[in-house]
């Protein structure tokens, strides 16, 4: 399991990294959560996400206004993506915690880093391939730089 | 101190020079003037600080504040500066105490007015040492902000002669600040948008209506733009406070439109795959969809279908500011409507897929203008005047802005 936990936020990583975005919500199930937070906000059980989608659709609507409708100057992500750990299974469902960090590379070459957290997710084996029934994004802080248009 | 270098061009609202996001003179006279001048800035929610002892810090202007709750149930605030060093006095977001803050570094306490009431070793350690004796700890102290409270939200000012907030909001703002807050509320979730420009910038692109449909084309890409549509922009009197509001058609209509449209996705242009995103319901049973509010110089409250959340303006340095962003539901919401919540926030914040333009737009101006200090923006949709007009293809609020902001300035 943990070789397929790795296999699948490599393969996460370098769809928007190499901005595949369209290929983003085939990493989630049909029905799915993905929302990214703060660790202040989910420390303290407060629910609202900068980003809350809970369906595919949701996550598909996202790419799509991302490509056609906002606006925002062209950068690129770098996701360094650290070793997942394992830390729960029920039924069909594992549960897994990854770090991650982000650098933000703007259209004038400017590198920031961007953000750090951990991944939570529920992972499910959907038809042979493993996919992610929720990805919570816990950044470690709830600043913002500017804005958050890419995913992480 | 801090005062303005440059004159304004001339007595009219529709031009404003470009070194006023660029004066550093011009940006300090602004902190004494304006943030700690005769304004009602806000601090947090009454919430923030419900029991006696509990505190919160943030800002007014950049000078830090705590604001706590005190053992007489009233809310205090002052500068969370101490009155020897001057090092912070508290030093986390929120917390509580007992009946004192104390500053870490020499341990001199407060009580929860900010009154100096003690020094460590005073009298010195075996009769050598201390503080003179004619030392007056009554005359050292933390300056002292008067605060006031309305619907839940805190507001503070440095100044004696500030009106009482309502006087200073005017009864139509007021009306429009009423209608939204107007039950107790629960923090859904906090988040900080750090932005690359002079806070004003910011200020100008929530009062301004008339970018709204231009810069952020998410309702129009999707085919959300709704022909039914009416709406306007208040103005208080003075100019400084406004309110812009677009009224929609009746909520289940649009709802079932918006699924109609979803279903024809395929064939015609691009439509949500989830249009749940947009099933709102008329929480305040006045089809205003959506009425974004501020509150000079430092508030604001919107209402985006569903979505409500508190954005405080903080100045972070000439070309640099925080938006901190409270998203707020009510208590008594149904399990329903806090899924909505939770779904519309998609809406605003710093991925808001209508205001995820703001973060930079900001910063686009700051650097196209980075060498125009001389030139004049222009301000001149819907006329010269600051007046209240029932369409948003104006820029009345605006002129409004920078009306109270000469004032203020004496400029």
């Amino acid at each position: 399991m943990l070789e397929r936990v790795v296999s699948l936020n490599a393969d996460y990583a370098r769809a928007i990294d190499d901005d595949r975005l369209e290929d983003w919500p085939g990493f989630f199930t049909e029905k799915c959560l993905y929302k990214v937070t703060s660790a202040d906000n989910h420390r303290r059980g407060l629910e609202v996400g900068v980003i809350y989608a809970d369906s595919n659709g949701m996550l598909r609507d996202r790419v799509a206004a991302l490509r056609e409708a906002n606006i925002y100057e062209r950068q690129s992500y770098r996701h360094l993506v650290g070793l997942p750990a394992i830390v729960g299974a029920e039924g069909e469902v594992t549960r897994a915690e990854t770090p991650f960090l982000v650098v933000r590379i703007m259209r004038d070459g400017t590198m920031d880093l961007f953000a750090t957290g951990r991944y939570l997710d529920a992972l499910v084996d959907d038809g042979g391939v493993l996919r992610l029934r929720e990805r919570v994004v816990v950044c470690d802080s709830g600043r913002f730089d500017t804005l958050l248009a890419i995913p992480l | 101190m801090g005062e303005p270098t440059r004159a304004w061009p001339s007595d009219t609202l529709t031009r404003v020079p470009f070194w006023v996001y660029q004066d550093d003179a011009n940006y300090h006279a602004e902190l004494r003037r304006i943030f700690e001048g005769p304004t009602w800035n806000y601090l947090c929610l009454e919430s923030d600080v419900a029991e006696p002892g509990q505190f919160r810090t943030t800002f007014i202007g950049e000078m830090p504040v705590v604001v706590v709750r005190g053992q007489d149930g009233g809310v205090h605030a002052f500068e969370n500066r101490c009155a020897h060093r001057g090092a912070l006095i508290a030093i986390d977001d929120a917390g509580r105490v007992k009946h004192t803050f104390q500053c870490v570094y020499h341990a001199w306490s407060y009580d929860l007015r900010g009154n100096l009431i003690g020094i460590a070793f005073e009298k010195g350690s075996n009769g050598r040492g201390g503080m003179p004796a004619e030392f007056c700890k009554a005359d050292h102290g933390p300056r002292k902000l008067r605060t006031t409270t309305l619907c839940g939200l805190v507001f503070g000012t440095l100044a004696p002669d500030t009106p009482p907030i309502e006087d200073y909001l005017g009864s139509e703002i007021l009306g429009r600040l009423r209608r939204v807050m107007r039950k107790p509320v629960t923090v859904l979730g906090r988040f900080t948008q750090a932005l690359p420009n002079n806070w004003k910038l910011y200020i100008e692109n929530v009062k301004d209506t008339y970018h709204a449909s231009l810069l952020h084309a998410f309702f129009g890409t999707f085919r959300i733009t709704r022909l039914t549509q009416g709406g306007g922009v208040l103005v208080s009197p003075d100019g400084a406070h406004h309110a812009s509001y677009t009224i929609g058609v009746p909520e289940d209509a649009m709802s079932a439109a918006y699924r109609e449209q979803g279903i024809r996705s395929e064939l015609d242009g691009f439509r949500l795959a989830d249009a749940r995103l947009l099933d709102s319901e008329d929480e305040f049973g006045d089809r205003i969809q959506l009425q974004i509010l501020t509150v000079f110089p430092n508030l604001v409250i919107q209402q985006v279908q569903n979505s409500l959340a508190i954005r405080q303006v903080l100045p972070k340095g000439l070309g640099a500011m925080e938006l901190h962003w409270t998203y707020i539901g009510f208590a008594d919401d149904t399990a329903d409507l806090r899924q909505r919540r939770l779904r519309q926030a998609n809406l605003v914040g710093p991925a808001g897929y209508v205001s995820m333009e703001d973060g930079c737009v900001g910063g686009f101006v700051q650097r196209g203008a980075a060498a125009a200090s001389d030139e004049l923006s222009v301000v001149n949709m819907g006329g010269d005047g600051t007046e209240s007009m029932d369409t948003r293809a104006t820029e009345a609020s605006v002129r409004g802005f920078w009306k109270a902001y000469r004032r203020y300035m004496g400029c």
